[in-house]
């Protein structure tokens, strides 16, 4: 089966055509910020990273922000870096450049100043814009898929509705060729014994309970229960009681394929099939790492709602809560809250995200993107310093 | 799939049941239990998506669901009673040290 996508230089497909305007550092944010503004066709984020970090930390920070351009939804890059930061601007070009896509970069204390970064960069920025414009569509396997799986504000719907929903489609891109990532490592904490069952090597299947026992063992070095921070307070006004009770129902997005590999956060998959990423359970950090690794698209279920989008990637938001799709329609895409009512099966609902993630993959824009939501998170491991 | 099910058993090793809808204390409930139908009184108001048990719980017993342990009974469970935090705790989710007690 096609989907109508961009077809980028190193032979990668986009699902958007972004003009993206990166900034390498906090300090950078705003202006990044303010010349997205000045040019249609561009898109931007802010973070409070990129200085004051070492080792892993700041390995991971440069990572997702390289990752992030090097995502086929993104046609061409202007890098706005200040200067002196831990993480140059120069390094993260060199990274994208590797795309064979358009990629510049320029630093504030260079161009001695907003004026002049702004002028600059508002120039380059429409000239990006302008030739991005010229891209079309083509017909695209939907193996060339990669679909970020997460789910936020859980509730009881989420793990008997909306996620074994997603895990039809799940297995549905998978039959096609395709790859879907599961994520939230917190979330697999009591169901990691169902999910390792499914890993296609040994090697595969000690790696999912080495992550999961990293993650436990994070959490639990805080000295105090989960509950409150996971299950949320959302979550158990809900009818959610314990982590392995979310866990459980998390897990049925994942359908019912095979593991094929185990990667760390902002990890480009290798392998094709069902992929986990070792992301938390915290909905922007985790989709961020899953877009970092080169996902187009992201599947959402939520059982309470929520608005969250991305500024690189769709976010396809799905909720199994009949209430919630009523009281939240501006915010949703799917509707699987019928599953709950008794007048579609999972089946049906599952094919029926099927059929909407072909859709946004082809141009149709998502409750998110057409409200303009472009949350962005890095995850961090280490201090600030 | 019946649009009146109030209830619902994921699995048969299952002791616990997911309301449906919101259910008033003394509803006498039908649910299925591996192709089964059973039927109990549940004695205190259930909101759509918590859980009441379909079985007896003891203390320190474990509480399934999708047909896995969810967590542990720290008191006494009897049919039809909510199954929440009050008297459901995690496994995973403990810090093994003291209670961090916010409220306080």
């Amino acid at each position: 089966m096609n989907f109508q996508g961009y077809r980028r230089p190193s032979g990668s497909v986009g699902v958007r055509n972004h003009t993206l305007i990166l900034p390498t550092v906090i300090c950078a944010s705003e202006t990044a910020s303010r010349i997205a503004a000045r040019v249609k066709g561009t898109v931007t984020f802010t973070h409070q990273h990129g200085c004051a970090q070492i080792g892993q930390d700041m390995e991971r920070t440069f990572k997702t922000l390289a990752g992030i351009g090097c995502n086929p939804n993104v046609a061409a890059t202007l890098i706005i870096g200040l200067g002196c930061e831990t993480i140059g601007a120069e390094k993260i070009l060199k990274v994208i450049e590797r795309e064979g896509k358009p990629t510049e970069m320029l630093n504030i204390q260079d161009e001695h100043g907003t004026r002049r970064t702004m002028k600059k960069g508002v120039a380059i920025a429409k000239r990006m814009a302008k030739a991005a414009i010229k891209m079309k569509r083509e017909p695209c396997a939907v193996s060339e898929l990669v679909v970020g799986l997460e789910c936020g504000g859980s509730d009881v719907t989420s793990g008997i509705a909306a996620n074994p929903a997603l895990g039809v489609a799940s297995d549905m891109i998978i039959r096609e060729g395709g790859t879907t990532i599961l994520s939230e490592t917190t979330e697999l904490i009591g169901a990691e014994h169902m999910i390792a069952k499914r890993a296609s090597t040994q090697r595969v299947g000690e790696r999912i309970y080495e992550i999961v026992k990293r993650m436990e063992q994070k959490i639990k070095a805080m000295g105090v229960d989960f509950v409150g921070g996971q299950p949320s307070p959302g979550n158990i006004k809900g009818g959610l009681t314990t982590i392995e009770e979310k866990s459980l129902g998390c897990i049925y997005k994942a359908g019912t394929a095979q593991i094929t590999e185990v990667l760390e956060y902002g990890e480009k998959p290798s392998e094709k099939g069902l992929v986990i990423m070792d992301t938390p359970g915290h909905d922007v950090e985790s989709i961020t790492g899953m877009i970092a690794g080169g996902a187009q698209l992201i599947t959402f279920t939520t059982g309470q709602g929520t608005p969250v989008g991305s500024a690189i990637a769709p976010v396809v938001k799905i909720t199994g809560n009949p209430r919630t799709y009523r009281t939240m329609r501006e915010n949703i895409d799917v509707n699987a809250g019928t599953i709950i009512e008794g007048k579609e099966t999972i089946e049906q609902v599952g094919r029926r995200i099927f059929n909407e993630i072909i859709r946004v993959a082809s141009g149709k824009q998502t409750k998110a993107e057409s409200l303009g939501y472009r949350e962005f998170a890095i995850n961090r491991i280490g201090p600030t310093l | 799939m019946r649009s009146t099910r109030k209830a619902l058993v994921l699995h048969n090793r299952d002791n616990v049941a997911t309301a449906l809808s919101d259910i008033e204390a003394g509803t006498l409930v039908r649910v299925k239990v591996g192709g089964q139908a059973i039927e109990l009184i549940v004695n205190q108001a259930i909101p759509f998506g918590h859980k009441f048990a379909i079985k007896n719980i003891e203390e320190g017993q474990s509480v399934y669901k999708y047909g896995e342990v969810i967590g542990r009974a720290i008191e006494p469970i009897k049919v039809g009673q909510h199954v929440h935090t009050h008297n459901l705790e995690s496994i995973r989710g403990k810090a093994g040290q003291q209670r961090w007690e916010a409220e306080s």
